[in-house]
């Protein structure tokens, strides 16, 4: 790093950033703050978060077409969703906790709170973990989630998302964001997505990926992550 | 080189109990991450920290997700893998508001020590909600630390009719020691949120 330069970036881009307040998604009018948030300046080694070792995650934890698996297999289109993790320079983030849900195919979640007249799925749970490899890869198994229907107002439904948790390196790389499938007519009409600026809209929207399909066995679709800030020191 | 742009953040919604605090809900899926951050083994001495979080019209929130990220009780911050360690700390806790009846998160950790450079005790805590976009950063100081709060760098550039908001007050409690944080997402008692400046190295 002879030639490093030393720059400030905003952790928080609103460029591509969704603002803390957007008043159309309800929730946010009194969850949000309203006074500035204070910057902190610290060395990169004290903002360092724990890492992970592959023995924490199960054999299973990357196949949600398995990992819930009761009398048969779950329901529903079955998929793989794969990516890399990055940082902004396009370095691969390596050993990145990747943590996913969902709903199952007919647009039900499990959680217990959850009233939506859809019905569950015996064989799918809908959570899914993985760490990410020495180029930054992921890549999990799953069943394309249907589209839900929520409060926020009349007649709202949620595009088909995944909803997707990132713990990198550092305490700026804590990422939760949600992944949407190519050409959703929901897009529109959704609040959480269009509180995104339009111009980065697109960075949510899995590709469909014809070439990493597997013949007679499951569609594919590309999900990148780049998470904010430079990549530390790999994890060995 | 060429950057690339930000992945955008969006809300954790209100169904992220059964992946990510799976246990504590009683699903049928373990957890990486919980709320006890030590074992007998993990030196220190051993507290509670308990609140709740307050929206806008003083209600407490029964579907955020908190996450604590702390210093050992010799102020040394772990890098090495959560389960391959001996001592049991694992530097990283998480819970969600859902499962008791007042709405509190509850941990079990040991009280931190001070990582140097001016910088009093502390936690990190990350907050996530239906309702907010964003990853919400603020800070745990402990209110038995009056001296070093007022020396810890930070500390001192809030503005100081707001520094309260970041004190957990210490209780005893049926002979254990608590700490109380209360987290208001608006008014008059908003709590201070953070945002991390980064220095960020181009090769």
């Amino acid at each position: 790093m002879e030639n490093s330069q030393l720059i400030e970036v905003e952790p928080i881009n609103f460029n591509v950033q969704p603002p803390h307040l957007y008043s159309e998604y309800k929730s946010t009018i009194l969850r949000s703050p309203t006074k500035p948030l204070i910057p902190v300046k610290e060395q990169l080694k004290d903002l360092s978060l724990p890492a992970f070792g592959d023995s924490a995650i199960g054999k299973w934890d990357h196949d949600l077409t398995k990992n819930a698996r009761k009398n048969g297999e779950p329901i529903g289109e079955r998929i793989k969703v794969s990516g890399k993790v990055m940082d902004e320079y396009g370095r691969p983030l390596r050993n990145v906790l990747v943590e996913i849900w969902q709903a199952n195919a007919a647009g039900r979640y499990i959680h217990k709170a959850e009233i939506h007249d859809a019905p569950l799925d015996p064989n799918f749970l809908g959570a899914g973990r993985m760490l990410t490899d020495r180029e930054g890869r992921y890549s999990f198994y799953t069943i394309k989630p249907g589209a839900y229907p929520w409060g926020n107002h009349f007649n709202a439904w949620r595009p088909n998302h995944i909803h997707f948790s990132v713990i990198g390196h550092q305490i700026g790389h804590r990422l939760v964001t949600q992944m949407y499938f190519p050409g959703d007519p929901l897009f529109e009409f959704d609040p959480i997505f269009q509180s995104v600026p339009k111009h980065a809209r697109e960075l949510l929207i899995a590709k469909f990926r014809m070439d990493w399909t597997e013949p007679e066995f499951a569609l594919a679709y590309e999900f990148n992550i780049v998470l904010n800030g430079k990549c530390q020191t790999p994890f060995e | 080189m060429e950057k690339l742009r930000q992945t955008p953040s969006q809300t954790v919604g209100p169904f992220f109990a059964y992946s990510l605090t799976a246990e504590q809900y009683g699903y049928d899926y373990n957890s990486l991450i919980n709320g006890l951050l030590i074992n007998h083994d993990t030196e220190g001495e051993r507290i509670y920290i308990t609140g709740r979080i307050y929206d806008g019209k003083g209600q407490t929130i029964p579907d955020a997700l908190i996450e604590l990220w702390q210093a050992d009780a010799n102020g040394q911050y772990r890098s090495l893998p959560i389960h391959q360690k001996n001592d049991g700390f694992t530097g990283l806790g998480r819970l969600g508001t859902g499962t008791d009846v007042q709405d509190r998160f509850l941990f079990t950790t040991i009280k931190p020590g001070s990582i140097g450079d001016g910088q009093a005790p502390h936690i990190n805590i990350i907050l996530f909600m239906r309702g907010s976009l964003h990853r919400l950063y603020t800070r745990l100081y402990f209110s038995d630390e009056s001296a070093t709060n007022s020396q810890d760098e930070l500390f001192n550039t809030i503005p100081e009719e707001r520094r309260n908001t970041l004190i957990a007050q210490r209780k005893q409690n049926a002979g254990r020691i608590e700490y109380h944080f209360d987290i208001y997402m608006q008014g008059e008692k908003e709590t201070v949120f953070l945002m991390y400046i980064t220095n960020d190295v181009i090769s």
